[in-house]
C-alpha cells in the first residue's frame, strides 16, 4: 500500500481516548461502592463483562477484528451505564441494559463511531420507560464500612434473587421528592429544603444512581478530561449556564413553583451527563459552533422535562433529542473556511 | 504597535530540531556521479541540449526551459556527460523519469558567462529574467518556478514581499541554517527580489522557536529601513503561504486566488539566498542546503549538497545510518514524500532526507472515526477533515468539496492528531486526483458532445444547402426549358 504523509503522530488513540474517560471515572465510581456497598460492585462487574461479552459477539457476527474489543469503547460504554442504574438493581437491569446498549445502540448503526443515538442513554431511557418499577428504586446511602451495610453474601443476593428491597433501605431522590411534593401542592422552597442539601450534592452522600451523586467529583472528572483535551469544554459550559440560567429565570418569577439553580446543577444525572455524556463525540456535532448549540440544546430540553414534564430526570431524554439533532446542526453550522466570508462566499479581490 | 493575528487550527508537532543545529552547515565535496533529474520543478521537464560525451563546466546550462512552469537545470560542477537516462523519482510511485548523468573530472571549473552584469543596475525585468535563466524554483518545497512569480508580480500591485523563514516542519532546520550563517546573502537576495516585483517593504516571518536566526537576521537588518523581522508563533503549517500571509498581514488570500491578488508575494528564504547567489555571484541553481535528520542517522546535520548528489553517497559522507529506518523521507515528516530506495538524487526541492524509526512515525492501523472533531480542531483551514473523508470513501467527490476538499492545502494537520490514525491525506489526495479525473472526463465527454452537435448541425446545413441548390438548379432549368419552348414557339 501506498503510504501518504504525515509521517508523524500526536500518540493519540481511540484506546488512550477511551481509557481516559474511564480514568475520570474513578473517583465517583469508587465513591460510589463506597456508598452503595457490595451490590453497587456486583452492578458494575456485571455492567462490564456483559458490554464486553456483546461487543465480542457482535464482532465476530460482524466479521470484524475481534481485537477491536479491547479498544475500551464498550467497556467504556458498559462503564457508563453501571453510573446510571440504581445502585442496588437487579442483575438483568446491567445485563439486558448493556446488551441493548450494545447491540442495538452501538452494533445495529455499523459499530463505532457509526450510531446516531448515545448508546448508554437509549439504554437509560429505554429501562427507564419498560421497568419504572426497578429503575426509580433509590438505596439509602449506607457506607460499605457500616455494620448495617450488606456484606458480600448479602450483596449477591441483592443482586441476583431479586427479592424486593424494603422501604427502610430505599428513599426518593431530591429529583423525584420535588416532583411528588409538586403534584401534592407542596411549594419547591419546602420541599428543597426537605431533602436538598448543597454539601451533600456536592460530596455525593444523597440518593441516585450508582456513579452520579457526587457534583464535585464529577466536576473533577470533566476538568481532567478537559486538561487532556479528550473533552472541550464547549458543551459542558453551554449545558450548564443554560439550566443555570432558565433555572434562576423561573425561580426569580415564582420561587414556589420552580426550585432555584443549585437544586438543578447539583441534582441527578446533570453534572455527569454535562462532562461525560453530552460529550460523547461520536453522537455530538463536531466543531465549535454546532458543539455550543447542542450543549444549550440539552440544557434547555432537560430543564422543560424536569419542570414540565413528567418524569423527574430528563439527562437522558434531552441527550437523546439533540443526538436526533446533531446531523442537522453539523449540516448548518460549519466553521468559516479561509478565504471565504462567514456567508461561505468566496472573498473578493480588492481591486486598487 | 505590531497587530497580531491569530492563525487557526493547526498542531503544536514535536520538533524535533535540536539534534541538527549544533553543526555549522557542512559543504560537501563532489560526489563520483551526478544524476540530475529534468523534472524538479512544478512544471514541464526541461528539455536536454547536451549529448552523450559532451564535456560541461560548472554552471553551464543543460536542460533548456520547455513551456509552462518549467525551469532550466545546471551542471553542479564540470565533468563528462555520460548520458540521459532514465532513474527512479524520489517519490513513493517508483516511477521513473529522465536526469542527465554527469561524471565529475574533479576539476570544478566555472562556466562563465559572456556579459557580466552589474546587479545595483538591473532592471525588474532583466532580474526576473536572471533568475529564470538561473533555474531558481521555490525551494520551500513547492519547486514553483521563482521568475514565473516575479513576471506575476510586477504586472500586479504587490506591496510587501513577505520571506518564509518560519520552517514549521519538524526536524528541518535548513532555513534555520542559513538564516545564522547566511543572513546578509538573504536580505541580499530578497532586495532584488523587493526590486523586482516593484513592491514596498520587506517583512520576514520566522517562529519564535528559532531565536538565533531572529538575532541574525535582525543584526543585517538593522541597515535595511524596508525591512521587518517579524517573530511568529511556533504552529504547524505556518510556513504555509496561506497561513503565513494570514498571521503577517491579518488578510486571507481568497480562495482560488493568489496571493498577489491581496498585495503580497512569498518567498522562501532559501530562494531569496539563490537569487542573491545567481546574480551576485553568477551561481545558478546548482546546490542547496538539506538537513539530515532522524533517529536512524547516525550525525544529524545540515549540509549543502549539489543537486544531482545521490543520497547513499550523501549518507555515507555523514557517517551513515545507526539503525534500519523504518521509513526513509525526502522533506519533512507532515508533507515529505518516501524515498523508495538511497539511489535517488537530490533534487533542488529537497529540503531533508530524513531516516525515522518505528518509535518516530508511531504509525498504527486505522480504527472507525468516533467523529471526536480533533481534525475539525486542527485544521487550518476551517474545513472538516472528518466529513471530506466519509464522502471521499463513497466515492462522492462533488460532497467532499462541499465540505472543503478543493480548499484543502494537505498539510496533514487532521491525520497528524486523528486518535484513530485514519490516512485522510491519503483519502484527500486520492479523491482530489479523482475529481480533476472527473472534471476532465466530464469536460472531454462535453466536447466530444459539442463536436458531434456540430457535426450534426453542420450536415443538416449542408444536406439543407444542397437541397436548395437542388431546387434552384431544377427552378433554372424549368425556366430554361420555358424560355426554350418559347423561343420555340416563337
Amino acid at each position: 500500500m501506498m503510504i501518504s504523509s504525515p509521517h508523524a503522530h500526536d500518540r493519540s488513540s481511540v484506546e488512550r481516548t477511551m481509557y481516559l474517560v474511564c480514568f475520570a471515572l474513578l473517583p465517583a465510581t469508587l465513591l460510589g461502592f463506597y456508598l452503595f456497598g457490595w451490590p453497587a460492585i456486583n452492578l458494575w462487574v456485571l455492567c462490564i463483562a456483559s458490554a464486553l461479552a456483546s461487543e465480542l459477539l457482535c464482532l465476530s457476527l460482524a466479521g470484524k477484528r475481534m481485537s477491536f474489543a479491547l479498544d475500551g469503547s464498550a467497556i467504556l460504554t458498559g462503564w457508563i451505564i453501571a453510573m446510571t442504574l440504581p445502585p442496588w438493581g437487579p442483575w438483568w437491569l446491567a445485563v439486558t441494559g448493556t446488551l441493548f446498549a450494545i447491540v442495538i445502540g452501538k452494533h445495529l448503526y455499523g459499530g463505532l463511531g457509526q450510531n446516531l443515538f448515545n448508546p448508554a442513554m437509549l439504554t437509560r431511557v429505554g429501562l427507564l420507560i419498560s421497568f419504572p418499577l426497578e429503575m426509580t428504586t433509590w438505596a439509602s446511602v449506607n457506607p460499605i464500612t457500616e455494620a448495617s451495610a450488606p456484606g458480600f453474601l448479602q450483596g449477591l443476593e441483592i443482586t441476583f434473587l431479586v427479592t424486593p428491597l424494603s422501604d427502610g433501605l430505599t428513599g426518593a431522590t431530591a429529583l423525584g421528592h420535588v416532583k411528588t411534593a409538586l403534584t401534592a401542592a407542596i411549594p419547591s422552597t419546602v420541599s428543597v429544603a426537605e431533602i436538598f442539601n448543597v454539601n451533600d450534592a456536592l460530596t455525593g452522600f444523597t440518593r441516585g444512581s450508582l456513579g452520579e451523586t457526587s457534583a464535585l467529583l464529577m466536576l473533577a472528572g470533566g476538568i481532567f478530561l478537559i486538561w487532556k483535551r479528550i473533552i472541550h469544554w464547549y458543551i459542558p459550559v453551554a449545558l450548564i449556564v443554560t439550566v443555570a440560567a432558565m433555572a434562576t429565570l423561573f425561580n426569580s418569577i415564582d420561587a414556589e413553583r420552580y426550585a432555584p439553580a443549585v437544586y438543578h446543577l447539583l441534582s441527578g444525572a446533570l453534572m455527569f451527563g454535562a462532562f461525560f455524556i453530552a460529550t460523547d463525540p461520536v453522537t455530538s456535532p463536531s466543531n465549535v459552533k454546532g458543539q455550543l448549540i447542542y450543549g444549550m440544546g440539552i440544557g434547555l430540553v432537560t430543564f422543560i422535562i424536569r419542570t414540565w414534564g413528567s418524569f423527574p430526570e430528563a439527562i437522558g431524554f434531552a441527550v437523546l433529542f439533540m443526538n436526533a439533532m446533531t446531523p442537522i446542526i453539523d449540516r448548518y453550522f460549519r466553521p468559516r473556511i479561509y478565504g471565504y466570508n462567514y456567508k461561505g462566499a468566496p472573498l473578493k479581490v480588492a481591486k486598487e | 504597535m505590531l497587530m497580531k493575528f491569530k492563525v487557526r487550527g493547526g498542531v503544536h508537532a514535536d520538533e524535533r530540531k535540536e539534534q541538527s543545529t549544533d553543526k555549522p552547515i557542512r559543504v560537501l565535496g563532489i560526489p563520483p556521479l551526478l544524476s540530475i533529474p529534468l523534472s524538479q520543478h512544478a512544471g514541464l521537464p526541461a528539455k536536454p541540449i547536451v549529448a552523450e560525451g559532451q564535456h560541461v563546466l560548472k554552471g553551464e546550462l543543460i536542460g533548456a526551459t520547455a513551456g509552462d512552469r518549467s525551469a532550466s537545470i545546471h551542471a553542479p560542477t564540470s565533468g563528462t556527460v555520460l548520458g540521459i537516462g532514465r532513474i527512479q523519482a524520489p517519490h513513493p510511485s517508483l516511477l521513473s523519469y529522465d536526469a542527465i548523468h554527469i561524471e565529475p573530472d574533479g576539476l570544478d571549473s566555472i562556466y562563465l558567462p559572456e556579459t557580466p552584469v552589474d546587479p545595483q543596475q538591473l532592471s525588474a525585468a532583466a532580474i526576473a529574467d536572471l533568475v529564470d535563466s538561473a533555474g531558481i524554483v521555490g525551494l520551500g518545497g513547492a519547486t514553483y518556478p521563482a521568475a514565473l512569480k516575479l513576471k506575476a508580480g510586477s504586472r500586479q500591485n504587490v506591496h510587501t514581499l513577505i520571506l518564509n523563514g518560519s520552517e514549521c516542519e519538524p526536524y528541518l532546520t535548513c532555513d534555520d541554517m542559513l538564516m545564522r550563517e547566511r543572513a546578509a546573502e538573504i536580505i541580499s537576495g530578497a532586495q532584488l527580489i523587493l526590486k523586482a516585483i516593484n513592491a514596498k517593504q520587506i517583512i520576514v516571518g520566522i517562529e519564535d522557536n528559532k531565536p538565533q536566526a531572529i538575532k541574525a537576521m535582525r543584526e543585517v537588518a538593522q541597515t535595511d529601513s524596508n525591512v521587518e523581522i517579524r517573530v511568529i508563533p511556533t504552529r504547524y503549517p505556518m510556513g504555509s503561504a496561506k497561513q503565513l500571509i494570514k498571521v503577517i498581514t491579518g488578510s486571507e488570500v481568497p480562495t482560488g486566488g493568489r496571493s498577489s491578488d491581496i498585495g503580497v508575494l512569498v518567498h522562501n528564504v532559501a530562494t531569496s539566498f539563490a537569487v542573491h547567489q545567481a546574480i551576485y555571484q553568477n551561481r545558478p541553481l546548482i546546490s542547496r542546503v538539506v538537513t539530515l535528520s532522524g533517529q536512524a542517522l547516525a550525525t544529524p546535520q545540515n549540509v549543502e549538497v549539489l543537486i544531482g548528489t545521490p543520497v547513499q553517497w550523501l549518507l555515507e559522507q555523514c557517517d551513515g545510518l545507526v539503525a534500519t529506518p523504518a521509513r526513509m523521507l525526502m522533506g519533512g515528516p507532515m508533507m515529505g514524500q518516501i524515498l523508495p530506495n538511497t539511489g535517488v538524487p537530490i533534487t533542488k526541492g529537497a529540503s531533508a532526507i530524513l531516516a525515522l524509526t518505528n518509535e518516530e512515525i508511531n504509525s498504527a492501523a486505522a480504527s472507525p472515526c468516533i467523529r471526536c472533531g480533533s481534525c475539525v480542531q486542527a485544521c487550518p483551514m476551517g474545513l472538516l477533515p472528518l466529513e471530506m473523508a466519509r464522502h471521499s470513501r463513497a466515492d462522492d467527490y462533488d460532497g467532499a468539496n462541499e465540505f472543503g476538499l478543493k480548499d484543502c492545502i494537505l498539510c496533514g494537520s487532521c491525520a497528524y492528531v486523528c486518535p484513530s490514525h485514519i490516512p485522510l491525506v491519503h483519502y484527500f489526495q486520492f479523491a482530489k486526483g479523482k475529481h480533476r479525473e472527473n472534471q476532465i472526463q466530464s469536460s472531454k465527454g462535453e466536447y466530444t458532445k459539442s463536436l458531434s452537435e456540430a457535426r450534426l448541425a453542420r450536415q443538416e446545413k449542408e444536406a439543407a444547402a444542397k437541397a436548395a441548390a437542388k431546387a434552384e438548379k431544377a427552378a433554372k432549368a424549368a425556366a430554361r426549358k420555358k424560355a426554350n419552348s418559347q423561343v420555340e414557339k416563337v
